[in-house]
């Protein structure tokens, strides 16, 4: 009968979904904000070199309450973010643990690691101004405070407000200049707007090559893989990176916002000596090169080269930097998210 | 009444309304999580939205229900319509052509019609050098990434619940009661009005709600044109403030809107009742259109097709024709057999739960188990994300008890039982789209008038045999539909699938989610083509199972 087949598929089911849960000896398992086709590469050159079977899951969403919800019986050893404030935010709600590591520690940086080596940074970006070649004159544009002038003249694109890399923004915005002038900040960029925000950072220089603005706020490694028309896949924006100058801002100020992506060891790994050595082969010479080549970030480990691109285009990296600490910009990134929605950013 | 009547009746319906509890508790659970959220959060933002944020969320909301509402259902009852009653060249091919929209999921189409008409795509670009215009501020062109486009994006690919139920109460509809009308002097469009449309009311306000009810829970592609509806408002104050107690608020309210909708629709169809008759076996005659009558109902069915699917369509192939050489990725066959497997077992397990509750309800439909129904019906109301969230916390509670009580007891913790596995997954696709098959199956069993079952019983029939030998044949094409709906919700389904996937495990919706949501469309074009595929399938099978009964 059709119904038992059907019956017996729900079988099996149930039985896939158990086997999920036995794991093999030598794994390590990761909860990834960081897209797939980014981190896979790396990941399995890790695998290559230690047999070490690496298992992700992606997403953007939940994973807090995901992890706090496992509890101790959390599968997950490690959490990969994309951004400060959600490192933060795992740290704050207790669910990381710290890692004394000889490797992690002179391979990064104090100011890029937490006080409590919680978490660790392994790649660094700014977040610049792409500006027009055609419409803005070299040297027109040198701060973010300019974005909110009303006779700028010039349109802006750029992505969602709520968007993490935004809010980092704002909150080294609010870190500068307190909550008021950062909200009038804010209100004076809306309205400087081009188009409705949307798309993703690459997005907003297209927006500029069309000519629906002049200005594009976007991360650096992005111009790298427009430059090199994201691995071929996507050649027309080749033509994009070539039509803007890369601006950073506030260089004869506090410098230009730094945001990072970094890994945190979670509080019930399950397989933490595997985690760690992950962890600290991600701050090695092999992946932080890769980091630099294949994603245009700016490695942590001090000797590791950028890319000849990033080098020629991006000031080889040695750029002057906001050197407010990550985790104030974490501590200001609620009130820059309440900004958002006061301001109606994009509306 | 003598008292061993009413033993007997208790004894039947008992057991019916105990397992309808059990159901309508299940779907509560993960909800309650939820509320329980809302009432108590650990950080209290209300005032705060209420002075910033809400009214927005709440003003583009309604917009887009009546945006989408109203549109989707005069195109599906007007498709319906002139497909079941007028004869024109190609008929057959549209009846079941109108329900390919159906295998497009709302954010797909929004990321094909933005790549095709944004500034950077190839219309505007066409348009450009055709009339030499340089800049944006040379001339008008519609923003397709807003409010409107996203009302023409959920009508196109939404209106297609309304049509298929419509489509099915004017096929069951007898003739007789039209003809009559005809008889006694109505005009054509007067029997319609007066007689076909009141008679597929019911049918009409279950699509309807349907259609708002997907529209409210839609993320991704309000999402991606940055629309700010309740939805996106949950996901925004949730996973960029990492205010779990904001983000429940503004669920539970857009829970309240969607139990109203529900209300209002139960109330719309209160009080009427239609039976199936044997007469209305018979085949239906249909109008033979000519001239500009003709011309107006083809481009009425040609209209949908054509932007709902044909042109969509095209693109996509297009696309993922290219990418064949560059993308193809063996991982897809995997991905392909996830999906299936998933929406599978989901689609037989809500059909199966769905009879159980619907049945219930027909045995004792007042009280404890209408009640019972009603609940069981609320997954629906919630975003998929939202009530994958009421799920990880439940599944993560159930398991840390069940690891102390074995611990304590046995000295022995079997770690994660629930939670991370395909069960939590099954489980929210089963609790997220009951009230599809529920709604469905009742239409169905409403139709069978109650003497069916007086008469099984006085043969010393059980309920649950009256059930088996009576009206699951009866209303096997309700229940296949149900099943299918299911089953192509599920295989669009995104954000809850993201939440609760176990480790390396992706379905073709996630996988186009990572690329397309990044503006790699051209990169997941195969995967996303073969989600349109599947959907395709059950779709024509669907509406061929509807169409041979009067054919």
């Amino acid at each position: 009968m059709k119904i038992s087949k059907i019956v017996t598929l729900g079988g099996v089911a149930g039985l896939l979904s158990l086997s999920s849960q036995t794991f093999a000896v030598e794994e390590v398992n990761i909860y990834s904000y960081r897209q797939p086709h980014l981190i896979d590469p790396m990941l399995q050159v890790f695998t290559n070199e230690t047999g070490i079977k690496v298992n992700t899951v992606y997403a953007k969403k939940g994973m807090v309450e995901r992890i706090k919800s496992e509890g101790e019986h959390s599968p997950a050893d490690l959490a990969l973010t994309v951004d400060i404030s959600r490192l933060a935010a795992l740290k704050n709600a207790g669910l990381l643990q710290a890692v004394h590591s000889n490797t992690l520690k002179s391979n990064i940086p104090t100011n890029l690691r937490d006080t409590d080596n919680e978490w660790f940074a392994l790649t660094q970006r700014s977040r610049v101004i792409m500006a027009s070649k055609r419409t803005v004159p070299e040297g027109a544009i040198t701060t973010y405070e300019q974005l909110s002038d009303p006779d700028l003249g010039y349109k802006i694109c750029m992505r969602k407000g709520s968007n993490a890399y935004n809010i980092s923004l704002i909150a080294s915005m609010v870190a500068a200049h307190g909550r008021d002038e950062a909200k009038k900040w804010l209100a004076g960029v809306n309205k400087n707007l081009g188009r409705k925000p949307q798309g993703n950072d690459r997005a907003q220089v297209g927006g500029v090559i069309a000519g629906e603005c002049d200005l594009a706020i976007a991360n650096t490694y992005y111009f790298g893989k427009m430059f090199t028309g994201n691995g071929g896949k996507n050649p027309e924006q080749i033509e994009w990176a070539k039509g803007v100058n890369v601006i950073f801002p506030n260089q004869e100020g506090r410098g230009a916002h730094i945001n990072i992506s970094g890994i945190g060891l979670l509080k019930h790994s399950p397989n933490k000596p595997n985690a760690i050595r992950l962890m600290e082969w991600l701050a090695s010479d092999m992946a932080q090169y890769m980091y630099a080549n294949e994603n245009f970030e700016f490695p942590v480990k001090n000797g590791v080269p950028s890319s000849p691109l990033v080098t020629k285009y991006l000031s080889g990296g040695k750029f002057k930097g906001d050197s407010v600490p990550l985790a104030t910009i974490a501590e200001y990134s609620k009130i820059a998210s309440e900004l958002v929605a006061e301001v109606g950013f994009g509306r | 009444m003598g008292s061993v009547v009413s033993i007997s009746k208790l004894r039947t319906w008992l057991p019916w309304a105990f397992t309808s509890w059990i159901i309508a508790l299940a779907v509560l659970f993960p909800i309650a999580m939820v509320v329980l959220q809302a009432l108590f959060p650990a950080d209290n933002i209300w005032g705060h939205l209420v002075e910033t944020t809400l009214p927005r969320y709440l003003e583009s909301s309604l917009i887009l229900m009546v945006g989408v509402g109203v549109p989707s259902a005069i195109l599906g009852v007007a498709t319906a319509w002139i497909v079941t009653r007028c004869e024109f060249i190609g008929r057959r091919y549209f009846q079941w052509a109108l329900l390919l929209p159906f295998a497009f999921p709302s954010y797909l189409l929004a990321y094909l019609y933005t790549d095709i008409l944004q500034y950077s795509g190839p219309m505007q670009g066409y348009l450009r050098e055709l009339f030499e215009w340089k800049y944006k501020s040379d001339y008008w062109f519609p923003e397709i990434r807003s409010i409107g486009g996203a009302m023409v994006m959920f009508t196109l690919t939404l209106y297609p619940y309304v049509y298929l139920l419509a489509r099915s109460s004017f096929l069951e509809q007898s003739d007789s009661a039209s003809n009559l009308s005809r008889l006694l002097g109505c005009s054509a469009w007067g029997s319609f009005f007066r007689v076909s449309l009141p008679a597929a009311r019911p049918a009409v306000a279950v699509g309807t709600s349907l259609v708002l009810m997907e529209t409210l829970n839609d993320f991704g592609t309000v999402d991606f044109f940055a629309v700010e509806t309740m939805t996106t408002g949950i996901f925004d104050i949730w996973l960029n403030r990492n205010n779990m107690g904001g983000a429940a608020q503004i669920a539970t309210l857009l829970m309240g809107m969607v139990l109203l909708l529900i209300g209002l629709e139960q109330i719309s169809r209160r009080n009427q009742r239609q039976y199936q008759e044997e007469g209305s076996r018979k085949k239906i005659e249909r109008v033979k259109l000519h001239g500009w009558l003709k011309v107006g109902a083809m481009s009425v069915v040609i209209f949908p097709v054509l932007f709902g699917f044909l042109i969509p369509f095209t693109v996509l192939s297009g696309y993922a024709w290219s990418a064949l050489e560059n993308y193809w990725d063996p991982q897809l066959y995997l991905y392909a057999m996830n999906t299936m497997l998933v929406a599978t077992v989901a689609a037989f397990l809500t059909m199966v739960v769905g009879l159980l509750v619907s049945y219930s309800k027909r045995l004792q439909s007042k009280g404890g188990v209408k009640l019972a129904h009603k609940f069981a019906g609320i997954g629906y109301a919630m975003p998929g994300a939202v009530l994958a969230v009421g799920v990880v916390i439940l599944f993560g509670g159930v398991d840390r008890f069940i690891n102390e009580m074995l611990d304590k007891w046995f000295d022995y913790s079997p770690g994660l039982i629930f939670s991370g596995t395909l069960f939590a997954l099954i489980f929210t696709y089963v609790v997220r789209f009951l009230a599809v098959a529920t709604g469905g199956i009742d239409a169905s069993l409403s139709k069978i008038k109650p003497s069916m079952d007086y008469a099984a019983r006085s043969l010393g029939e059980s309920s649950f045999s009256t059930m088996r030998k009576i009206h699951i044949p009866m209303i096997r094409g309700g229940l296949l539909t149900a099943a299918l709906i299911v089953f192509v919700d599920v295989m669009k389904e995104l954000p809850a699938t993201l939440l609760l996937r176990p480790f390396n495990f992706e379905t073709l919706a996630t996988h186009v989610y990572y690329f397309a949501s990044d503006e790699m469309l051209r990169e997941t074009s195969i995967a996303a083509l073969m989600i349109v595929l599947a959907g395709l399938g059950p779709v024509i099978l669907l509406s061929r199972s509807i169409a041979s009964s009067r054919e």
